[in-house]
């Protein structure tokens, strides 16, 4: 519950490390609550992307000279930082890839396309994002597989009974979202994986939104792949990981072939690299990995049970503050569970796309849509929510700010 | 101020959200036809009466769900349409909306005012023959 004792953490201090948050538009200072799309960069990222134009720039792998060798240092060991921070076993399970998105898309070409056909199942949930859903059903048109849905129930919980339901020894891949990006809620994920490997399934988890604002252990979960980009938690865009299980990543075909991810090539055949780079083909985005791995550094020295707990304390304020309103519609499990840093929402009468341009009168900036989760929005009966997303930066009284400015918006459409 | 904003809630946008003209249905109408924008989820479907010769539009009625823009967007559109040569609607473009709505509208929102428009013109097509479509969707920009 939202509680007045001081935030735990020091946000005057993180604030000045966050030049955008300075901005103003006319005399109104940004409110900027649209964290689950992309986050603010500190200033610690932006030098170290700038440093590394500045004075290592070269391509990775491919020269022996000087700079060469240090861009492709800082390259592989920003791959052991990633790997430390998610738990995974070291570089050989850390792929940079563009984003949660093509990290999604890798496994289900380089795995899905191979292994799947007609009689195989892979299991999703009703409150995946279309970076999943949309995925697994192509690739399942593809190859005759099958996509079902875990069901969510009316607090926007995954039904489990359902899911022990589902998954089943057709099932080759389950696919979940380990934090919702519209409700909130934190998924069961390691309950999960145990029940995709008594079917000898895979798992991919989808932690988008969990990675950014919680600590995430994969080897814990017991992930078989897991999925998240570098925008959502202080870093550069262009930069995403796909984790994987060496053995698997070792068994898997790649998915896009080309330099860097071969060891010897002639007229007739190619062979892979070793792991990771048999699936980082073509040059990388070198200063993303590099300035993803100083975002690490920066989320491990606020300290991420910290940041888990200053989310969940502005949820649950916003949901406190939301509840003062007959007309305000709140979706995801209710104030009191633990909820990741967002809450979608909706003010009878007014649509949010209004909502939300109205709010951009104010400066604070929300997002509203179906965010990337159509069927979602189907199954919820709205077309469109608006949503409000917290990071470290965030403060109550940003969302007293919020709240002032919908009272505004019913007042005009009143 | 800010980017566009409430400036775009202007006193006649909200009055026709609030009270939209022309809003229901035709009995035989010369066609109707349906469309949505899916970023915003709105819907709009339109009942057109033409007059014998098929080139001035007698009557308008619509029906639809969505943003202040795109519902407002066709209560004035159904106004605009009374009695308009269909080749004066052929010929309509955004700008001609943008215009008829007497605000800035953001660029992520022209789809939302665009739909009325669209749904009307490709209305007028299909029944004219010179278009094969069941729904209009303003996912194009144009
Ligand atoms: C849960 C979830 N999955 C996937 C994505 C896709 O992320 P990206 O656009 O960085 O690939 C997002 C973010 O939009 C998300 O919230």
């Amino acid at each position: 519950m939202a509680t007045t004792e001081p935030d735990i953490l020091d946000i005057e201090a993180i604030r000045a490390d966050f030049p955008i948050l300075e901005r103003e538009f006319g005399d109104q200072q940004l409110v900027y609550l649209d964290n689950a799309a992309t986050t603010q960069t500190p200033d610690q990222v932006i030098d170290t992307i700038a440093d590394y134009y500045r004075e290592m720039n070269a391509n990775v792998h491919r020269g022996l000279h000087q700079l060469s060798q240090e861009a492709s240092i800082a390259y592989e060991e920003a791959h052991d930082r990633v790997a430390e921070f998610i738990g995974a076993g070291g570089r050989e399970e850390v792929i940079f890839t563009k984003n949660t998105t093509e990290s999604m898309n890798t496994v289900a070409y380089a795995w899905g396309l191979n292994e799947l056909g007609p009689g195989d199942e892979v299991v999703l949930t009703e409150m995946e994002h279309h970076a999943s859903l949309v995925t697994w059903q192509q690739i399942a048109k593809r190859t005759g597989a099958e996509v079902k849905y875990i069901r969510i129930d009316e607090d926007g919980r995954l039904d489990m009974d359902h899911a022990r339901e589902l998954i089943t020894d057709d099932t080759e891949m389950v696919s979940v979202v380990h934090v919702s990006n519209v409700l909130g809620t934190i998924n069961p994920v390691e309950e999960l994986a145990d029940i995709a490997h008594d079917h000898d399934s895979y798992i991919f988890v989808d932690g988008a939104q969990a990675v950014p604002n919680r600590p995430v252990d994969v080897e814990a979960i017991d992930a078989d792949f897991y999925a998240f980009s570098g925008h959502k938690m202080c870093g550069p865009t262009g930069i995403g990981v796909l984790y994987g299980k060496q053995h698997i990543l070792e068994e898997m075909e790649p998915y896009l072939y080309g330099g860097d991810m071969i060891t010897k090539v002639t007229f007739e055949d190619a062979t892979w690299n070793e792991l990771p780079w048999k699936y980082e083909a073509g040059t990388p985005i070198i200063a993303g990995g590099i300035a993803l791995a100083e975002a690490a550094d920066y989320l491990d020295d606020i300290g991420m049970e910290n940041v888990e707990r200053h989310e969940n304390e502005l949820a649950q304020y916003a949901l406190d503050r939301f509840a003062e309103f007959d007309d305000i519609e709140v979706f995801g499990p209710p104030a009191g569970e633990h909820r990741g840093g967002l809450v979608s929402f909706n003010v009878e009468g007014v649509h949010a796309h209004d909502l939300s341009e109205i709010l951009n009168d104010y400066a604070v900036a929300v997002r509203a849509g179906d965010h990337c989760t159509q069927p979602l929005h189907d199954k919820l009966g709205v077309a469109a929510t608006a949503r409000a997303s917290f990071y470290i930066y965030n403060t109550k009284s940003e969302i007293d700010t919020l709240v002032e400015a919908l009272d505004d918006a019913r007042q005009l459409f009143a | 101020m800010g980017i566009g904003g409430s400036d775009m809630y202007r006193q006649q946008i909200l009055d026709h959200y609030k009270n939209p003209r022309n809003y229901g249905e035709i009995e035989e109408p010369t066609f109707t036809h349906v469309g949505e924008n899916p970023m915003c989820g709105d819907t709009i479907e339109m009942d057109v009466v033409l007059d014998d010769d098929e080139s001035t539009i007698e009557g308008v009625a619509f029906r639809g769900d969505g943003c202040a823009i795109s519902q407002a967007a066709a209560s004035m559109l159904s106004e605009e349409l009374q009695g308009m040569e269909t080749d004066v609607l052929e010929e309509m473009d955004r700008d001609d909306i943008i215009d008829m709505l007497g605000v800035d509208i953001s660029p992520m929102r022209v789809k939302c005012a665009v739909l009325a428009e669209k749904v009307a013109q490709d209305g007028l097509e299909i029944y004219l023959g010179e278009k094969d479509l069941d729904m209009t969707t303003t996912e194009e920009d144009d």
